[in-house]
């Protein structure tokens, strides 16, 4: 039997041509065509660039952010001049760190307590905050979505257990969970067999926030499993007895993902204003290590002298936390042309 | 609806009782420390350490230590500091509660009719330059550690702009219980009602407009507008008081939440004495009662305050009601 081609036939219409895309496609064009989605991505990547190119400026200018530097000069149109400077106003006494400076030196945006250089300490903070609130939310991410998938297609009593888990996690107001575990945390050294965590380690705020925010996305992602799971061509993978883990990595994790991604930029920005804020309570990043929780700390004391050192961070944590809502906002479009707000 | 409100007074129980143990399991039950080194601070003496295993019972059981610690609570309530020697607890958590309640309570106020403000005119004014104003700014205020934002405020009310006439009425750091004097206490809110108030401005703003939106495309409202009722009619009385059932949960859900510590970063920028501030001096000296006690005390007026919007809602709300 031969194919008969019927060159009568009109070309396909250009509208079949777009039905034809994937969901994932269309959910990214979507988003490329939001001018907004665009320029908040770029911004973050400027912001992740900026960060990462933190040992060239330090090295660039010959800074250590991570050591104080109470006696030393930098040099300023061909004159040294001392980091912290003697005050001149009152009786005289004690020292105001030097504010910014264009000078080759660094110290662009002026020194710290210490007499470390802020803009140093800004980029490298900044990796800290950005490394922290993206290793959160992944582990955030991978727990919630364990527990919904198992509570969900298992149902019965460990859906019972998970949920009523999840209930008193979620009622736990999040600062003063995150309180209790950093408090008990930090006075001591976790031994787990196979790893020690050292109470002054990047693992810990990490670990406190990706626990936090657990419930918030585990019981929608549960709730998406639970229809899921009703649904005909599950209930259909089921009745052909495939084995539980094909249907839930083939069938039901695909459809979970736009309930996850939706989560990724919002969780971004939780995290990292979480993160500063825990910092700023000196019970996240400690000492020498620097994130922008930390710097706000540093600057309250020089407040009013050197406002700069707390009001830089800050402005960075704007502007990503910003972005990352912006983007947040058009994910959840793209992905959802229905739940849109037109 | 008995059984509704009784179902929800067994599932609050439930709730406080998983997350006393939570808190007992994180402070009493971590493994590799000792809890009563712990609760002792640094630099314990080792009679003092001794002492405080007895007096907590770290050497029984786990249930029993439970037992002892939830008896100290609401019990005998004798918990002691060991930082502060002798200072009871459970007093100085209730003594900071007037502080943070006047600090919630005022934004809460401010929070309601600003979000009412932004969510109305930027539904009523969609896709205008108005609209994407609001939004931006509601966006922006989402997006400011709250902490921060309070430092600038400080910044420019209490020195930058300090001497102008615009924050010359800002008195200095702290809180002035109300009893003392009414414009004191006043005077000393205001910008931290105002620093708390805009992230909630924001987020409720932002939700208020997408519920009206929503609302305007369902079918009683073009029915309103066929009756020929006018444009603020239909908005205010139509669309606005559906879209408020959702907000009602929320508000119970943040005020509940904002009592019970996460106004804290707020308490401690501006020096109010509440019990965020108490927590966080604890943290600061490692003085461990203050902060179970504080948790334990704060979680569960969380609870109880979702547990009694929950019943609200129930009278408000005919389709739950049944």
């Amino acid at each position: 039997m031969s194919v008969q081609i019927d060159n009568s036939q009109p070309a396909p219409l250009p509208l079949a041509a777009g039905t034809a895309r994937g969901p994932w496609a269309t959910a990214v064009r979507r988003l490329m065509r939001n001018r907004s989605a665009v320029a908040s991505v770029l911004a973050l990547l400027m912001v992740a660039l900026l960060t990462l190119l933190a040992p060239l400026y330090a090295s660039y200018l010959g800074v250590d952010p991570f050591r104080s530097n109470l006696r030393g000069t930098i040099e300023i149109a061909g004159e040294a001049v001392p980091v912290m400077q003697q005050s001149t106003s009152g009786l005289g006494l004690g020292v105001t760190p030097i504010g910014p400076t264009w000078s080759p030196g660094g110290y662009m945006l002026g020194a710290d307590n210490q007499g470390r250089d802020v803009a140093a300490r800004l980029l490298y903070g900044g990796r800290n905050s950005l490394y922290i609130a993206t290793a959160a939310t992944l582990i955030c991410l991978v727990l919630a979505t364990l527990i919904g998938l198992v509570a969900g297609f298992m149902g019965g009593v460990v859906d019972m257990v998970l949920s009523r888990i999840l209930d008193v996690l979620w009622a736990f107001p999040v600062y003063l969970l995150a309180i209790s575990l950093s408090i008990v945390l930090l006075t001591s050294t976790i031994d787990l067999g196979l790893f020690t965590i050292t109470a002054g380690s990047l693992a810990l705020p990490i670990f406190i926030i990706g626990i936090i925010y657990v419930p918030y996305v585990a019981r929608p992602v549960r709730a998406r499993v639970l229809t899921l799971r009703q649904s005909e061509f599950v209930l259909a993978a089921v009745g052909l007895g495939l084995p539980t883990h094909r249907i839930l990595r083939r069938d039901i994790l695909p459809n979970l993902m736009p309930t996850i991604i939706v989560f990724v930029p919002i969780l971004l920005a939780l995290a990292i204003v979480t993160e500063s804020a825990l910092s700023y309570l000196s019970i996240g990043v400690q000492p020498p290590d620097a994130s922008w929780g930390t710097i706000i700390q540093d600057g309250q004391t020089l407040l009013y002298s050197r406002p700069i050192v707390a009001l830089a961070p800050g402005i960075a944590i704007v502007i990503t936390v910003l972005a990352l809502n912006v983007l947040g906002d058009a994910v959840r479009d793209s992905l959802d042309p229905r739940g849109q707000v037109p | 609806m008995l059984a509704t409100i009784t179902a929800r007074l067994a599932q609050m129980v439930f709730v406080m009782f998983g997350i006393s143990v939570l808190v007992f399991l994180i402070f009493f039950a971590t493994p590799g420390s000792d809890p009563a080194a712990r609760i002792a601070g640094r630099n314990a003496a080792p009679e003092t350490v001794e002492q405080i295993r007895q007096e907590f019972g770290f050497d029984r059981a786990l249930p029993v230590q439970y037992a002892i610690m939830m008896k100290r609570l609401f019990i005998t309530r004798d918990l002691t500091s060991f930082v502060n020697r002798g200072q009871k607890v459970i007093p100085q958590v209730l003594d900071a509660v007037p502080a943070t309640l006047s600090l919630v309570a005022g934004a809460a106020v401010l929070w309601v009719l600003g979000s009412l403000f932004v969510g109305v005119v930027a539904a009523a004014m969609r896709d205008t330059v108005v609209d994407r104003g609001l939004m931006i700014l509601s966006l922006i205020g989402i997006s400011m550690p709250v902490f921060w934002l309070g430092e600038v405020m400080n910044l420019m009310s209490q020195s930058r702009f300090h001497d102008t006439w615009l924050f010359s009425w800002v008195p200095g750091l702290g809180y002035v219980p109300l009893s003392e004097s009414l414009g004191g206490w006043f005077k000393a809110l205001v910008i931290p009602w105002i620093t708390l108030a805009i992230l909630y401005i924001g987020i409720y703003g932002r939700i208020l407009r997408a519920n009206l939106i929503e609302a305007y495309s369902e079918d009683y409202i073009r029915t309103a507008r066929a009756k020929g009722l006018s444009p603020t009619r239909i908005m205010l009385r139509h669309a606005l008081s559906t879209s408020l059932l959702p907000f009602v949960t929320m508000f119970g859900l943040d005020f509940g939440a904002l009592v019970g510590g996460a106004a804290l970063l707020t308490e401690v920028v501006f020096g109010l004495n509440g019990v965020g501030r108490l927590t966080f001096h604890a943290l600061q000296n490692l003085d461990l009662p203050v902060i179970l006690a504080t948790v334990i005390y704060a979680s569960f007026f969380v609870v109880a305050a979702n547990a009694i919007v929950d019943m609200l809602y129930a009278v408000i709300d005919p389709r739950v009601r049944k």
